[in-house]
């Protein structure tokens, strides 16, 4: 199995959409082979499409706010004493959270496609949240299939999805969290695909959702490069980015544009979400070793047992929760361009008072996963090395959970 | 020699009648009394569609969900699944077993061990709800290779170019899903359009023996009888819950539902 260089990670996936000819592909009903194509025909022609691109990079400009901030970690860099710490600050960007550029990208498509309807999952509620904003944007209606314990769990997002005009439909199967999500999202699409787009909120999917997000969210990785090289006037030689991993969306395109380099220059750390310590039932496929099986329309490392039954995850976040994981960090991780690890509940939680204690920056639960595993190993690195963040989310929507698991003074409102 | 599948229908094709086709899920609500259920609607069925539970399913609704979700709470695990085959196979033989499932479960099982299960226990058929043409490829040729039908499913978004390639590899049975639906929902398009698509798809190659379901229910079955056969399903799994949550046996129940829909068709 081999990346290539100068190919885009997204088109690198073969004539039926396996990236290493194993992860990835369609396995769908035959009802969703046509709209599939549809869409596929489509991103193929616009993807390239000069008019298309200046029509996506002015919305991402004048209306998600690009770019977001790059900012250098002073008070936290001193505490921990080894790296330089930085972050790119993804949560600056409309709505809270690097879920808008996908939400747009796939309002943008459905537009154009005539489409009047659009259904998307959530898990934390930003991929809903985001959706729902870029749908009420461009004049669709919206329906959002949403895990009855994350609609508990995540109120702030759910509030603003139903502020927005669109339709939270509780989901009530299995471990009622993501995974049950995308499902129902998935079955209702099977039902309406001639009247209605979908969105997959994550590099996960059908091999043609894997790509559209992952070209979406790779705005965080140009913006990225443009920032360092103002910095430091070149790509610095030492550099590790740190990125939580749920479905992969923000990791992804946190890296794209560094693929090419040298792993011993840019190299890529994917924080996967542990679990409450000691619990079996971790978010972790790759940190772990879960067998390669599938979910969701596509083949993939994922927790499941001897049989083929896909097994419940459990996670302080809610954005983490989630048994499989993009066929592209299974490619990237076989390939060896990325290393992934965990971090619990616990660590997590840590992670975002030590951040909050120094800085004012308030990463939500799933960037405080990664959080964690960067000033763990900062400590241990060089004063020339730069080690980045992606604060992918605020932690707003997670006020409910911080305020019970360490009391009232870690909430701020607004 | 036919294998039992196409048996199925040349019988019910000398009855003038199409075969009728149940789908009841493996283990619900425990594995021994789907095997009773199976073996009481035996006797009015044509075609036994066993479901293979699987707990993410991306086509079912929420009928096949219950009972697929009974099912494996119930603790039901794939080789329990081929022994229900195998003890109804011993008492009836030529009554034909297809398995319907989603892919992940015989990539498990591994293909080659999968396919070589289904000869030992009796199953006759696969359907793959997730393994569409062309994926289905390679697979499908190594059922047939032993003597197992892949079915091939078709629907209304199917293009007509598709339409020819896939029935071009399938092998005696085709499944035409009537609409854009999970399964369970209501017939939500006109007979009439129905049997149009059907006819299409009989006119590329009338030998195929296709088979219409989803919406196929005691109330809209009698307007199809003029085709090669019926799938009953989600109103058979919405029996087993009725049956349950109102502490009646579900066998009887769910047999006189059968025996109901087959005297509509006869
Ligand atoms: C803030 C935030 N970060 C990360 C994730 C995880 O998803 P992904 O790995 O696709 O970025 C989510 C998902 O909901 C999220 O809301």
């Amino acid at each position: 199995m081999k990346l290539k260089k100068g190919i885009p990670v997204i088109d690198q996936a073969d004539k039926l959409g396996f990236w290493g000819g194993k992860f990835g592909g369609n396995f769908v009903p035959e009802t969703l082979k046509k709209p599939i194509e549809d869409l596929e025909k489509q991103f193929n022609k616009l993807k390239s499409n000069k008019k298309f691109i200046k029509e996506r990079d002015k919305y991402f400009k004048n209306w998600i706010g690009t770019p977001t901030r790059f900012i250098k970690l002073n008070n936290l860099t001193r505490h921990v004493g080894g790296a330089q710490i930085w972050s790119k600050v993804v949560s600056d960007a409309n709505g809270g959270a690097h879920k808008i550029y996908n939400a747009t990208v796939h309002c943008l498509l459905a537009k154009r496609s005539g489409k009047k309807v659009i259904i998307g999952d959530t898990g934390a509620g930003y991929a809903g949240k985001m959706l729902s904003m870029a749908a009420k944007k461009f004049g669709l209606k919206c329906k959002i299939f949403m895990g009855a314990k994350d609609i508990y769990r995540q109120q702030p997002n759910v509030k603003a999805m139903k502020k927005n005009g669109a339709d939270v439909i509780p989901v009530y199967s299995g471990s009622q969290t993501l995974v049950d999500a995308v499902s129902e999202c998935m079955r209702y699409w099977v039902a309406n695909c001639d009247t209605t787009a979908m969105c997959v909120g994550s590099t996960v999917g059908p091999a043609i959702f894997v790509r559209i997000c992952g070209w979406s969210t790779s705005q965080i990785s140009r913006e990225l490069k443009v920032q360092l090289m103002n910095e430091f006037g070149d790509i610095p030689k030492k550099i590790k980015l740190y990125n939580c991993v749920g479905g992969g969306s923000s990791s992804f395109g946190f890296w794209n544009e560094f693929m090419d380099y040298d792993k011993k220059q840019v190299e890529f750390i994917g924080v996967e979400a542990g679990g409450p310590a000691k619990s079996k039932r971790h978010a972790a496929p790759l940190t772990y070793g879960s067998k390669i099986g599938i979910l969701h329309g596509a083949a993939q490392y994922v927790n499941q047992n001897n049989d083929g039954q896909i097994e419940e995850t459990e996670s302080i976040s809610a954005g983490l929760d989630y048994p499989g994981i993009s066929p592209l960090h299974c490619f990237l991780k076989d390939t060896k361009r990325a290393r992934y690890t965990a971090a619990s509940d616990e660590e997590a939680l840590k992670a975002y008072q030590t951040v909050t204690k120094y800085e004012n920056l308030r990463p939500s639960l799933e960037p405080s996963h990664a959080f964690s595993v960067a000033i763990k190993e900062a400590k241990r690195l060089s004063k020339d090395t730069i080690v980045i963040i992606n604060s992918c989310g605020d932690a707003y929507k997670d006020r409910g959970i911080l305020e019970k698991k360490l009391g009232k003074k870690y909430v701020k409102s607004n | 020699m036919l294998n039992p599948i196409s048996l199925a229908f040349k019988k019910t094709k000398k009855e003038m009648r199409p075969a009728l086709i149940t789908y009841t899920v493996a283990g619900d609500s425990s594995k021994k009394q789907s095997l009773e259920i199976l073996k009481a609607i035996s006797n009015y069925a044509d075609i036994l569609e066993v479901g293979v539970p699987h707990n993410t399913p991306v086509a079912d609704g929420g009928q096949i969900q219950t009972s697929a979700y009974r099912a494996i709470k119930n603790g039901i695990k794939m080789n329990d699944i081929f022994e229900i085959v195998s003890d109804f196979k011993k008492s009836k033989n030529s009554k034909p077993v297809i398995f319907m499932g989603y892919y992940n479960m015989i990539f498990q099982y591994g293909e080659n061990n999968f396919i070589k299960q289904c000869k030992k226990s009796g199953v006759n058929g696969l359907i793959v709800v997730d393994l569409p043409w062309p994926e289905n490829k390679v697979f499908s040729k190594k059922c047939k290779k032993n003597s197992i039908n892949f079915i091939q499913l078709l629907s209304p978004t199917t293009s007509n170019k598709r339409l020819k390639s896939i029935t071009k590899d399938s092998h005696d049975m085709i499944y035409y899903i009537s609409m854009l639906s999970t399964t369970g929902g209501k017939l939500k398009e006109s007979p009439k359009k129905i049997l149009a698509n059907y006819k299409k798809i009989k006119y590329i190659n009338p030998k195929k023996n296709c088979v219409i379901g989803f919406g196929i229910t005691e109330k809209t079955i009698s307007n199809f009888k003029n085709t090669d056969g019926l799938v009953v399903g989600s109103q058979i799994c919405k029996e087993i819950t009725r049956s349950l949550s109102s502490r009646q046996n579900p066998v009887i129940n769910v047999s006189k539902l059968v025996s109901k829909l087959r005297k509509k068709i006869s």
